[in-house]
């Protein structure tokens, strides 16, 4: 997997795993670590990154999640992030399916991809649009028990464009800003990577992540620090990019063949 | 009450008014989305099957379930009446509970209840209880090794399918899990 990225030109970045402050996300709860809190992901820390010049940068590494146990979730897991200057988020799924064929080796498992849009894939197996299914808000469940189920189950799925109100850290689409420039990757039901075409707009993002934290601050969550480092790069600029997170562990279940993620890790 | 995140595979909880014991548990989590806890689950009084998924905010119903041990006396002609060995409570429980159950009750066993808001609605026998062969067709001497099978009845008219090496007035041990032949105890 290394070797790719090499080849295409990419450096292997590290970044803090203890950090100060966390991107506050609606769903996704931090481990405490003396005041700090253990990276849920080097994002951020990889955003300031390219707003300092770097182009083109992988990392492999152990993210923590609090509160995620179970046959798909692990609260230590290993996560790998990486993020090009100038590609858009097509470009990036395109790169990101040959990388996963090549390391997989002989194993057919993901030697080819396909895509479906989220309302697509919403109409197609839960009846209803997935901007009907975000204003109801039945879009998880319905995602968990309908559709995810049935994504990937030939080759790799790439499920493009979240509604706009799931952009998280992507940006709109100029063409439909109905929708958001994300995609998720998808194999026999298991969601793999996640991947933005980012948002780069610095008063945008300031924007979602107050909202972000008014959310959580009303589900008695945890508030984070601002992250004065990252909004610091953001206000320099951040150039445009798309990048994507992908779950090690899940792909190793999916190349040896394993339903529980706790079977591959030591 | 329980939260969400108490759920887990043999967790019993209430729903409306009715006592269910999850079968199958996963945590589920749609990317960026909210943690959601996908239970399927078995109605302990009807058996019927059902699933649910559950946001991390909701609250389920703690079922008011007691386990006791209780001893079998004597059947009133209505019901099958047990009785608590330390209080000495009498338990009446109708044929439609007990279900093929009531042909393996032996006065004096120990038997497990599950009662839910006081009511028995899971009784569990002794695994083997021993009953003689009341009526079966004469044995196949000699063919003990046969997995052939002919039906037998015990003193209160169960049939069940015994080898065919086992006579009238053998004494058999009986699973009561599956009301099944496990083997001769003695012989006539």
């Amino acid at each position: 997997m290394r070797e790719f990225f090499y080849a295409a030109g990419f450096i292997e970045v590290e970044t803090p795993v203890k950090i100060h402050a966390p991107a506050p996300e609606e769903y996704i709860e931090s481990v405490q670590s003396e005041g700090d809190f253990l990276r849920t992901s080097p994002e951020l820390a990889m955003k300031v990154l390219l707003s300092q010049g770097c182009e083109k940068i992988f990392q492999i590494g152990s993210c923590f999640r609090a509160n995620e146990h179970g046959r798909k979730h692990l609260e230590e897991f290993t996560m790998l992030e990486f993020y090009a200057v100038k590609w858009d988020y097509r470009q990036l799924a395109e790169f990101t399916a040959a990388m996963l064929k090549s390391a997989a080796g002989n194993n057919p498992v993901f030697s080819s991809h396909d895509f479906i849009t989220v309302d697509e894939a919403f109409r197609r197996y839960a009846g209803v649009s997935a901007f009907e299914a975000d204003a109801d808000d039945t879009f998880d469940e319905l995602m968990v028990t309908k559709v995810e189920p049935n994504l990937g189950t030939e080759e790799l799925t790439f499920l493009m464009d979240y509604p706009a109100s799931r952009a998280s850290l992507s940006r709109l689409s100029a063409a439909n800003p109905k929708v958001a420039e994300r995609w998720e990757l998808y194999r026999n039901g298991l969601e793999l990577a996640n991947a933005f075409g980012e948002l780069t707009d610095s008063v945008e993002q300031r924007k979602r992540f107050e909202a972000a934290n008014k959310f959580r601050a009303a589900n008695n969550m945890h508030a984070y620090p601002e992250p004065v480092e990252f909004y610091a790069a953001l206000d320099k600029g951040l150039p445009e990019s798309s990048g994507c997170a992908i779950g090690v562990d899940r792909l190793l279940m999916l190349l040896c063949n394993e339903n529980d993620i706790r079977n591959v890790r030591a | 009450m329980y939260n969400a995140s108490d759920l887990k595979k043999g967790l019993k909880i209430e729903i409306d008014g009715a006592p269910w014991v999850i079968t199958e548990f996963e945590f589920c989590k749609p990317g960026k989305g909210t943690a959601l806890y996908r239970c399927k689950m078995k109605n302990m009084i009807s058996g019927a099957g059902m699933e649910k998924t559950y946001r991390p905010t909701d609250k389920i119903d703690k079922p008011n379930l007691e386990e006791r041990e209780m001893i079998y006396g004597y059947y009133d002609g209505d019901k099958y009446v047990f009785s608590d060995p330390n209080t000495y409570d009498e338990f009446p429980v109708s044929e439609e509970t007990l279900g093929d159950s009531k042909y393996f009750l032996i006065e004096e066993s120990v038997c497990n209840f599950i009662l839910f808001n006081g009511e028995p609605i899971e009784i569990t026998l002794p695994t083997f209880i021993e009953k003689e062969i009341t009526e079966t067709e004469p044995g196949a001497r000699g063919d003990t090794a046969t997995n052939v099978m002919k039906p037998a009845k015990i003193d209160n008219g169960f049939e069940l399918q015994v080898p065919l090496f086992i006579n009238q007035g053998d004494v058999i041990k009986i699973d009561t899990r599956t009301g099944t032949y496990a083997e001769r105890v003695s012989k006539a």
